[in-house]
């Protein structure tokens, strides 16, 4: 009888094993391990004793987690896609491609010419666990959002780029009541898209497609959406039974080739050595050192409380106040003297409104004929949903709801961190308001959320998960960046043998890094102020509260109803603003209240916004979703307020295709550097008679149509939409494409150098090489001086002989002066509507927002039309470059000033300081190296002249949710600034 | 607050200790001792512990590159340590000057500085472009000649000791020898001696033949795995997680161009700004001399291999831009820009079919001239084996070498194969 082989894949979260001889599989498994990688994998091998025998056997481990196990117990290794190579190699040898999606891993391998695989990088979350994640979120099991996606009627657009992006999406959904089953089928197609966007890199993925991997072989709905992206047949698409332990099996493969075999003791002796080799992560120290540390801390944050009143007894007037948070409901009643009559804290399980009815049933019961509701009012992510349906008094952005009751705690307090589920929320008081606030952006959120979602995942619940961070002896140090690297980060803490506690201990102490250095931003704990209030429901976790204060070095203060804290501050905001008879609903109208929600599509424009229509039993309806007042059944209003932004989409969209006299068209992608310099181009190639056309504004299915061919997920948003509208030129049939290399951008005269970001150089040399569509086209990228008009002429003239010859110097310097003449005029069009955007906004008092960024951040798609709501919420808009020239003079700043661009925006950041009743809000793409630098210069300039700053980061997330909160926030802190900034001057 | 340059003056040239970075450990460690002895008090960081990664993120926009966040940590840890009279230091810095956000990288260590409460401590910026000037620091043209040395010595010990330590008999024996030169040249050619260019040479010579017979080696074929990126975690241990040690512990010989290309790139950037733009022709001139210069004696060194060794000499820069031709254009000048998608081709064409690129995590030139090339490649070159890496604080070792090692897994595979081939040809 031959030897047998025992291939062993320790992944992320699971464990497979498979023992094999001859081509015959005689055992596989395959089961979470909870991270206990070694002791697991000692329970599998003893199960295996009786079929193992005294035959020596060879052996080969693989995944993620095997390569630690393997190194320590001295035992070979095989790298897990290569391990899957073996089995195609073996089991289906005319396979094209492979996917396999893993626990955390994705990976992609091309067969065809070479074997050329691709693994997920650093920045690709979404698989196996970001499905488990996804389905926690949706209050199922994996099992039921697979079932409930076979159900769904429509996909909506999900960020695919990573998990925490993909929740910042799939929450407000669920808030505004969208189906399950479509989320659900949304989420796998957003897996889909991450896989094929990711990694396969402007590669195809056509043939025979053989599907491996754990989620894949679980989830009908994941497979179909695989399926139906990819335009399968049947017989192409390859579902093997061995699909869940692939990688166990190639690794027995891999095994067969070995010289060196083992018995069943010696394999176990070295496992079981494995145990002493030593962890080379690094820890911190321990959070607590014995239970009377613990105690003595307990006892200090047991100080600040609010009191109770007992509902029972208590009769008069109270007030309601309700916090819908992004994956909580929090609901407070509050008496006359501010005491606690009733709370409720819970998770919102994806249905918010039903949530709050049963609790106001519940409120309403504890009343009786005793109490009686005299305000009420909502605050967080759910606020207007909850407000309509419920016919509550007020509707307050979160951020002042927590100002107010983190004041009724402290009236000192200058700091507030807030942590919630999803988002992290401080500011900093001065004279009494609101002077700057901070929220997580996109790539760090979910914070308080991951340690509920990653106790689950371990097997734990959130409570129990927490305790045992109290006294673990060597925490994890797993570093303070965006939950999805920390994944990674546990992953090789599991690898070098870390318990559950150092684990969670680490998490904790990664969250308070997180709000500190990513979030505050701070250098030191003297910035942040002597009184600090945290609150939020992640603080309730004593280890994150203790890691804060550890790593802060100085005590805070924690409220007792420090998850409450928003409704809490919303029913103080009810009490202080109650109106004589409150309309919210009554126990009667309450018992007959039903909710029903519906998708749709607005057509109101071209924005085409998911909308979702609610209808409550009164037949009112609610609209949330929309960008603009249009989509919510609004008459748009009869002299808009200026909209710098749309004013300079407009006079793209009046540059029309032109036929042209040579038969010739040429194409202008409408993005990045050609949002400026279009002007340029579409004249210069109009007066040399040939057509020219741009590719319109980009769009979700813009970027569907290019999204294959994207070599670097990482880059920004705005480059990677290129691909887009170089396949939508395509298919507007022009005979070349024309977007010019330019390593300098036009010199305004304003700063050290003019640079253009590398990306605006030299996208074209990477759209050409990963672009196939390409081949069959003329695209043309020359390098060009735009700063010496002789220069371009010699250029261009040099560019079009080549091309096509026949050209005179002459034809061309006249085309080129009616270019430059075009542009101009342009930009002094440009100018002088913001001059009288200015002007309008200083005539009739409203608020100025210089809504800034790059050229391109106009494009509706990129910008998600931020413009549009600013100017719902009352701001004049306008663009960095329609103000920079106001500025006294150009600003010297810290930092090299080299990149036109940001000339612009370091001067428009002098023109707010000096205008009164004007804001700055900058928006950063995601990826963007550069604004690392910018926003931090800005943001200098704004607050040594006492201005706010706000910043917004924009990808591919398509809702405004949180965008709205930042705005309304700004309102918010300049009202109050306003209201408390008078007082203190009479105080004085 | 807007922050202000602190002038490094003549005289505190007399008693300031001046840090230098731990960008490429070899050449530094040349150039440092050339800066002592031109009576500098000079030391090189050679810390290496999470600390600089902490500190980086507490005193650096979480969002710059990594590089930056490094450098500047590692500076900052520096002071901070106790180790160094705050009032009595100052730090050294490149700078390039390009469209590049790492020209910026002064301003980020003076932002950091001014927030870890130590803007007394003056930044002195090391460049080419005359960006800023120090009286107590000139670049005068003997410093530059030295610094152009301890780059040539640098190359050349870094190379050789990439093609020895891997077959090395003796564990630590290249190391020891590549010190015993480090401390010998700098004694020979630091402190503003008059050096003949034939002594450098000479020397140069000296080196390859010391290396070729007194270094025990066996000659047992190991997968050959090159190294391109973005200068710092190309050439930092502390920026790649020690990556040649790993490659080399693996059993595999790594291969990487030295600084030298590096350098004279960055001097035909002005010479292709002339050619393809028309502009500043007066300095296009200047650095065409010098690119010529250097181009020179990058031939000399080649001749000097091939003439007292076996070792793999470095490729002439003519060749290396002759290699992109049909790939992308020399226009390509931000950050590494062009020679990055270069140094993965000639490496290609010389042999070396498995090539590791890193880049700090969201490196913005890398996403063309890096990520964004290598479709093409793979095309042009079918069974190339090409590996992207990304560095950052929180990028985990784990997944850097589980890729790696599924590359490596691919080039031992392909020895093995190539080693059949050649034992079916010899049996013929």
């Amino acid at each position: 009888m031959k030897e047998a082989r025992l291939g062993i894949d320790i992944g992320s979260t699971t464990a497979k094993v498979v023992l094999e001889r001859d081509g015959n599989i005689l055992y596989e498994c395959y089961e979470r391990h909870f991270s206990q990688v070694r002791i697991k994998t000692l329970e599998i091998l003893y199960r295996l004793q009786d079929k193992i025998g005294s035959s020596p056997l060879k052996v080969a481990i693989s995944g993620s987690a095997g390569l630690g196990l393997a190194r320590a117990a001295e035992l070979p290794f095989v790298q897990e896609v290569f391990a899957t190579g073996e089995t195609v190699r073996r089991m289906q040898p005319d396979t094209n491609v492979v996917i396999e999606l893993g626990g955390e891993d994705a990976k992609v391998i091309f067969f065809d010419g070479g074997t050329d695989e691709r693994m997920n990088g650093t920045c690709a979350g979404g698989t196996g666990a970001f499905i488990d994640q996804m389905a926690t979120l949706l209050d199922l099991t994996v099992e039921e959002m697979d079932a409930l996606s076979l159900e769904a009627t429509r996909i909506y657009p999900i960020a695919s780029r990573c998990g925490v992006f993909a929740k910042t999406d799939i929450q407000p959904l669920l808030n505004q009541g969208a189906a399950k089953a479509d989320i659900a089928a949304s989420i796998f197609r957003a897996v889909v898209n991450q896989t094929i966007a990711g990694l396969a890199q402007g590669r195809k993925i056509e043939g025979k497609v053989m599907f491996l991997g754990g989620p894949l072989s679980f989830n009908e709905g994941l497979r179909r959406q695989f399926l139906k992206v990819l335009k399968l047949s049947e017989e192409n698409a390859v579902f093997p039974s061995y699909a869940r332990v692939s990688v166990a099996l190639g690794a027995a493969f891999y095994a067969a080739g070995l010289t060196q075999s083992y018995t069943f003791d010696e394999l176990i002796e070295r496992v079981e050595r494995s145990a002493s080799v030593k962890t080379d992560t690094s820890r911190l120290p321990p959070l607590f050192l014995d239970e009377k540390e613990y105690a003595s801390f307990c006892e200090r944050h047991g100080a600040s409380t609010v009191e109770s009143a007992d509902a029972a007894v208590y009769e008069g007037n109270a007030y309601l106040g309700i916090d819908c948070g992004s994956t909580t409901t929090k609901l407070v009643l509050m008496s006359e003297d501010k005491k606690l009559l009733y709370t409720y804290y819970d998770s919102n399980k994806g249905n918010p409104v039903g949530i709050v009815k049963e609790q106001l049933d519940a409120v309403y019961r504890l009343c009786g004929d005793r109490i009686c509701i005299a305000a009420s009012a909502v605050t967080g992510y759910g606020e207007e949903l909850i407000r309509h349906a419920f016919r509550l008094d007020h509707g307050l952005v979160e951020t002042m709801a927590h100002f107010t009751a983190a004041r009724y705690f402290n009236p000192n307090v200058d700091f507030i961190l807030d942590i919630g589920g999803q988002d992290i929320k401080c500011f900093k008081i001065k004279n009494g308001a609101i002077d700057s606030i901070m929220l997580n952006e996109a790539c760090s959120s979910g914070c308080g959320s991951f340690i509920e979602t990653f106790a689950k995942s371990l097997g734990y619940d959130a409570a129990s998960f927490a305790k045992l961070a109290l006294y673990a002896s060597s925490p994890v140090d797993l570093g303070s960046r965006c939950t999805v690297f920390m994944n990674s980060s546990v992953k090789q803490a599991q690898k070098d043998g870390a318990t559950v506690g150092d684990i969670s201990a680490g998490l904790c102490a990664s969250v308070v890094k997180n709000a500190i250095y990513k979030v505050i931003r701070a250098g030191s704990a003297d910035e942040l102020g002597d009184n600090i209030v945290v609150q939020g429901g992640t603080f309730l976790n004593d280890a994150v509260l203790r890691s804060f204060e550890r790593e802060l070095g100085k005590p805070v203060i924690r409220p007792a109803i420090a998850g409450l804290m928003g409704a809490y501050g919303a029913a103080l905001f009810a009490k202080a603003n109650a109106p004589a008879v409150t309309a919210t609903l009554t126990p009667d109208e309450l018992a007959s209240f039903t909710h029903s929600s519906k998708a749709a599509v607005c057509r109101g424009c071209t924005n085409n916004c998911n909308i979702t229509v609610n209808t409550f039993s009164d037949g009112e309806k609610f609209i949330s979703g929309n960008k603009c007042e249009k989509g919510a059944g609004k008459c748009p209003s009869e002299n808009p307020l200026p909209d710098l932004h749309a004013y300079k989409r407009g006079l793209f969209a009046a540059m029309t295709p032109k036929e042209g006299t040579r038969g010739f068209t040429v194409g202008l992608p409408l993005a990045l550097g050609m949002y400026e310099l279009g002007p340029l181009w579409y004249t210069l190639f109009d007066a040399l008679g040939f057509g020219v056309r741009f590719s319109g504004f980009s769009s979700r299915k813009i970027y569907a149509k290019g999204q294959y061919s994207i070599p670097s997920d990482t880059a920004c948003y705005p480059a990677k939409i290129m691909h887009g509208h170089i396949e939508q030129l395509i298919e507007d049939g022009v005979d070349a494409i024309f977007y010019p290399s330019l390593t300098r951008n036009v010199d305004e005269g304003v700063s050290d150098n003019h640079y253009n970001c590398p990306v605006v150089a030299y996208y074209s040399e990477l759209l050409k090489h990963n672009m196939d569509s390409l081949s069959g086209l003329r695209f043309f990228y020359p390098y060009l001086n735009i700063n010496d008009e002789k220069q371009l002429t010699a250029e261009l003239l040099d560019f079009l002989n080549r091309e096509f010859g026949g050209f005179t110097k002459k034809e061309v310097a006249q085309a080129v002066r009616a270019a430059y003449t075009a542009y101009e005029a342009h930009m002094a069009s440009i100018r002088v509507e913001g001059e009288r955007a200015v002007k309008r906004a200083r005539d009739e008092g409203k608020r100025l927002m210089v809504l800034c960024g790059r050229p391109y951040h106009i494009d509706p798609e990129i910008g998600h039309c931020i413009d549009q709501l600013a100017t719902t919420l009352g701001f004049v808009v306008v663009s960095e470059d329609s103000v920079a020239h106001l500025a006294s003079s150009p600003i010297k700043v810290s930092v090299l000033n080299q990149w036109t661009y940001h000339a612009r925006l370091y001067n428009a950041a002098r023109f707010v300081t000096e205008t009164k009743g004007a804001e700055l809000v900058q928006l950063v793409s995601f990826g963007c190296g550069i604004d690392a630098i910018t926003t931090d210069e800005v943001r200098t300039i704004l607050e040594e002249q006492g201005k706010l700053y706000t910043q917004i980061k924009i990808d591919e997330i398509t809702n405004l949710g949180a965008v709205t909160i930042r705005l309304r926030s700004l309102i918010g802190a300049l009202e109050q600034q306003k209201k408390e900034g008078a007082e203190w001057q009479r105080k004085e | 607050m807007a922050t202000q340059r602190v002038i490094f003056t003549k005289e505190m040239k007399r008693d300031y200790t001046i840090l230098l970075p731990n960008m490429l450990p070899m050449h530094f460690r040349l150039l440092a001792k050339m800066l002592q002895a031109r009576g500098y008090r000079a030391e090189l960081l050679e810390t290496s512990d999470h600390e600089i990664i902490e500190c980086g993120l507490k005193y650096v926009h979480n969002d710059t590159c990594y590089p930056a966040l490094l450098i500047i940590g590692q500076f900052i840890n520096a002071l901070q340590s106790g180790k160094y009279d705050v009032n009595k230091t100052a730090l050294l810095l490149t700078q390039t000057g390009g469209g590049c956000r790492a020209s910026n990288y002064i301003a980020l260590l003076r932002k950091a500085l001014q927030k870890a409460g130590l803007s007394q401590v003056p930044v002195i910026s090391l460049n080419i472009s005359g960006l800023e000037k120090n009286p107590g620091f000139k670049l005068t043209l003997s410093l530059g000649k030295e610094m152009l040395y301890a780059v040539y010595f640098g190359d050349l010990l870094m190379s050789l000791v990439n093609q020895c330590r891997p077959y090395e008999i003796t564990k630590g024996s290249t190391q020891a020898l590549a010190d015993k030169w480090v401390a010998r040249l700098c004694d020979e050619l630091g402190g503003g001696k008059k050096v003949k260019y034939d002594f450098i040479k000479q020397r140069y010579a000296d080196i390859l033949r010391d290396f070729e017979l007194n270094l025990p080696r066996t000659a047992e074929k190991k997968v050959r795995v090159g190294i391109v990126g973005e200068i710092f975690v190309k050439f930092s241990p502390l920026g790649n997680n020690d990556l040649e040690s790993f490659l080399v512990g693996e059993g595999a010989e790594t291969v990487m161009a030295g600084l030298l290309d590096f350098l004279m790139y960055s001097v035909n950037t002005a010479v292709v700004d002339t050619r393809l733009y028309g502009m500043k022709k007066g300095k296009g001139r200047l650095m065409r001399w010098a690119y010529d210069y250097l181009h020179k004696k990058q031939l000399d060194f080649i001749a000097l291999y091939k003439e007292h060794s076996h070792f793999i000499p470095p490729s002439d820069f003519e060749s290396t831009r002759a290699a992109i031709k049909g790939y992308i254009s020399e226009g390509v000048q931000m950050g590494e820009g062009w020679l990055l998608t270069a140094e993965m081709l000639e490496l290609i064409e010389s042999g070396v079919k498995n090539v590791v690129c890193t880049q700090p995590f969201g490196c913005l030139p890398n996403h063309i001239v890096g990520k964004g090339m290598m479709k093409i490649i793979r095309e042009h070159h079918p069974g190339v084996n090409l590996v992207a890496i990304d560095y950052d604080a929180g990028a985990s070792r784990i997944n850097q070498e589980n890729r790696l090692k599924l590359m490596l897994a691919n080039a031992n595979l392909q020895l093995q194969e190539e080693k059949k081939e050649e034992d079916t040809l010899l049996t013929v």
